[in-house]
């Protein structure tokens, strides 16, 4: 599967905007990704290795914390996840 | 001082944007090109506000319409730079809400203030820093360009 960077994680992962890896599932294919650039792994996780709140992850264009098996959701060559981060604000 | 490069042609889409949806927050991404000192901005992508309950002070971009925005930047060779709102009745200067909820470090987050329906100042700011913990906004120099063409071509053209 695919796995698309955000352009402010670009600078921990070589500056590639996408990395293609074999997974079973997210999880495997996001601890691929951090294997693979180590220095994302704090930029995506807390200490405790919980996704950071404003960190956004799609399976497709599903929510993965809206999927009944959330990160533990099985994943084919064709899926693509893409990390988002949030944006909101305002005065 | 870094320098946000943007198209008139943007330029005038996003105050546009911010004087349609006043006396609400418009909101939208900034899609472009990295640059030496800053981004080059060929183009912007209107969103939807979801935060309908207080739309007038605050907005947020749904994360899917994020997913779809940044697939066609992709598509076009483009990546997402920043993003821009509107500041109704307000001064063009972020808060602490922006920068509470700002996450895209090396991005680009420009805002528009917006005077009873009229479009006045707009600015940009850079979101700089290695981490979360240690983000600050700096303030840049937005330059209006013709076309996306890098500043160094142009430069050496006006030289040639």
């Amino acid at each position: 599967m695919t796995i698309y960077i955000p352009t402010p994680l670009r600078p921990y992962a070589e500056g590639k905007d996408q990395l293609d890896v074999r997974a079973d599932t997210v999880q495997g294919a996001l601890d691929k990704l951090t294997l693979t650039f180590p220095d994302l792994r704090k930029h995506l996780f807390t200490e405790e290795g919980k996704l950071r709140a404003f960190v956004n992850v799609y399976l497709n264009d599903e929510d993965v914390r809206y999927l009944p098996a959330k990160e533990a959701t099985t994943v084919t060559a064709t899926d693509t996840l893409s990390i988002i981060p949030s944006i909101a604000g305002g005065h | 001082m870094t320098v946000l490069q943007v198209t008139i042609e943007v330029y005038e889409a996003i105050r546009a944007h911010g004087e349609e949806t006043y006396p609400h927050e418009c909101c939208g991404a900034l899609l472009g090109r990295p640059a030496a000192n800053g981004w080059i901005i060929e183009s912007s992508v209107k969103a939807g506000n979801t935060r309908t309950d207080s739309a007038h002070n605050r907005y947020q971009i749904a994360p899917v319409e994020l997913v779809k925005i940044e697939r066609e930047a992709r598509k076009k060779g483009l990546s997402i730079g920043g993003f821009y709102h509107s500041h109704p009745d307000h001064p063009a200067q972020w808060s602490p809400t922006d920068f509470a909820e700002a996450h895209w470090l090396g991005c680009s987050y420009v805002i528009t203030a917006v005077t009873q329906g009229k479009a006045t100042v707009t600015n940009a700011f850079l979101l700089a820093g290695k981490t979360e913990e240690n983000k600050q906004f700096e303030p840049q120099t937005v330059e209006i360009i013709k076309t996306a063409e890098p500043l160094s071509a142009r430069r050496e053209s006006n030289n040639s």
